[in-house]
């Protein structure tokens, strides 16, 4: 069998592609956290939990309603993307004139809320969901096995990001974002309905969140507490990409990813602690984030 | 005089906090006049651009554009009924190329500055449109401010002191400027301390001093009140 420094290379391409599984939820999670703190300046702890009902709604659709996976893939964001809206009008917009904390506060309350009630009907035992049968089974590249599944995972993931990123950079709407993003007063004085604006986005955030739940259904098990396992690595990601910046967000998603495969197969004992690692030392070198801007 | 103003300022009060800055300021501008407040740093010409605007929240009294009452509109319905503002720190935004800035602006109107008027007028801002907006110089920036407005149709121009801290030969490019809109039959209300930029393009003067209105006069006796705006400007 063929080693690569002294490692067998299917144990170095397995470990690559669950660091780049892991690094499309990363990107995925921590693209969404970015956007919201970008413009609403909240920090949404109820991220790993809009990630875990993203999930639960492919579930229930699948085992109440007989809706599988294909249409989960919209339904889902669609449903937490709509929580997510009734939230922001109702409880996030009466605190955005306050400190930034109470919203850090009330997002992470509902995070508990949410995954209680969750672990109150379901239990917290993982639950099943079979990937779809057009992609089950795997493929044989000839130097690993790759199935099929994962391997849309990471490509469906990539095409989310760079959707997102062409979205924010590239259409009006985006435009109104990044302006309301620096000066959001402004913004609304030139008559862009900024309120709207700012629902909008979090229902956006959210339902990246739920797209990710969705997509990890098959992979990892469907369980309250799968987002709550997640979120504190993905903060981890938000702040070695920069606070708010969507392109750092992703890129920093999916290398840190590998990196903790990698990790895992030179130096097994540090992998669950390297991405903290790495946020130390970025935080002592650039305390903005790789590509944050000072402010 | 008997003509109704287009914008319509009455017994204006506003606060910032605990802070009462402007003391019952009544303000009328008809259609197409260029209308220039002037006062000291501090004296509130400012204050009545946002409060008038709506950026600052905290008023009473009357504000009225064409007898539609502005002041309980929502921020983002000011713009909609045609007032435009460009504010003195230009407010262009950095994660956007000229372009985009000068896009950003709903229109508000079918009967705005098309981009090719707009560039035209502009040269610079065509041969800097793929730019980030923050990279161009204060004079360009500030042209950008007032082209992003034009674009959207606004009918009334809220502009804020326009030729802070730029050169002459810049402040001379703003001034054909705004003589060209007033051409156009815009409607403008400008915010300066530099009276002899003013003088070219007012046609009446207000004077404000700690927030209230001192004084209102037509363009043409300016010369008449010169003592009065050097007391009240200190110049």
């Amino acid at each position: 069998m063929s080693t690569i420094f002294g490692i067998p290379a299917p144990a170095l391409y397995g470990q690559i592609l669950i660091g780049l599984i892991n690094g499309s939820f990363y990107a995925l999670l921590s693209l969404g956290l970015a956007v919201i703190f970008g413009l609403l300046r909240v920090i949404n702890f109820a991220h790993g939990a809009q990630y875990m009902l993203g999930a639960f709604a492919a579930y229930l659709l699948l085992n109440y309603a007989g809706i599988g996976y294909w249409p989960a893939l919209i339904l889902a964001p669609l449903i937490v993307g709509a929580v997510a809206v009734v939230i922001e009008r109702t409880m996030l917009s009466r605190l955005y004139s306050i400190d930034p904390l109470y919203g850090l506060l009330l997002t992470f309350g509902l995070a508990l809320i949410f995954e209680g009630m969750f672990r109150y009907w379901f239990g917290a035992a993982g639950k099943p969901y079979a990937p779809p049968a057009q992609l089950s089974g795997g493929i044989n590249l000839g130097f690993m096995f790759l199935p099929i599944y994962r391997g849309w995972v990471v490509v469906a993931s990539l095409v989310i990001c760079i959707g997102t990123w062409l979205l924010i950079e590239k259409t009006r709407l985006g435009a109104y974002l990044r302006a309301a993003t620096e000066n959001a007063t402004l913004v609304q004085a030139f008559g862009v309905n900024v309120p709207r604006l700012l629902t909008l986005t979090y229902g956006l955030g959210a339902g990246l969140a739920a797209l990710a739940g969705v997509l990890a259904a098959p992979i990892y098990q469907v369980s309250p507490l799968m987002g709550s396992n997640l979120i504190i690595i993905v903060f981890a990601v938000v702040v070695v990409g920069g606070m708010g910046s969507i392109l750092g967000a992703i890129v920093t998603g999916y290398v840190l990813g590998v990196l903790e495969g990698l990790t895992k197969v030179f130096y097994p004992e540090a992998s669950s602690i390297v991405i903290f690692v790495i946020m130390a030392i970025v935080l002592l070198v650039r305390p903005a984030g790789l590509f944050g801007r000072e402010e | 005089m008997t003509e109704a103003p287009l914008l319509e300022v009455r017994g204006l009060n506003a606060w910032y906090g605990e802070s009462h800055v402007l003391h019952g300021v009544d303000l009328d501008i008809r259609e197409g006049e260029t209308v220039t407040l002037l006062g000291r740093n501090g004296a509130g010409k400012t204050t009545t651009l946002r409060a008038i605007m709506g950026i600052l929240r905290r008023r009473e009294g009357v504000i009225r554009l064409r007898g539609q009452d502005l002041l309980n509109l929502p921020l983002h319905r000011v713009a909609q009924s045609g007032l435009g503002y460009v504010p003195e720190e230009r407010g262009i935004f950095a994660s956007l190329n000229v372009a985009e800035n000068l896009m950003l602006p709903p229109a508000v109107a079918d009967n705005g500055m098309s981009v090719d008027e707009i560039y035209r007028l502009f040269p610079n801002l065509y041969e800097r449109r793929t730019s980030q907006g923050t990279k161009l110089s204060g004079g360009e920036q500030q042209m950008l401010a007032i082209a992003r407005i034009l674009r959207t149709g606004a009918r009334v121009l809220l502009l804020d002191e326009p030729t802070e801290g730029l050169a002459p030969v810049i402040v001379q490019r703003i001034g054909d400027v705004l003589v060209e809109l007033k051409e156009r039959g815009m409607t403008i209300l400008l915010v300066e301390q530099n009276f002899r930029f003013a003088r070219k393009v007012a046609d009446r003067f207000y004077l404000m001093e700690d927030g209230r209105m001192v004084n209102s006069f037509p363009g043409h006796q300016l010369d008449a009140n010169m003592d009065q705006l050097h007391e009240v400007l200190g110049v």
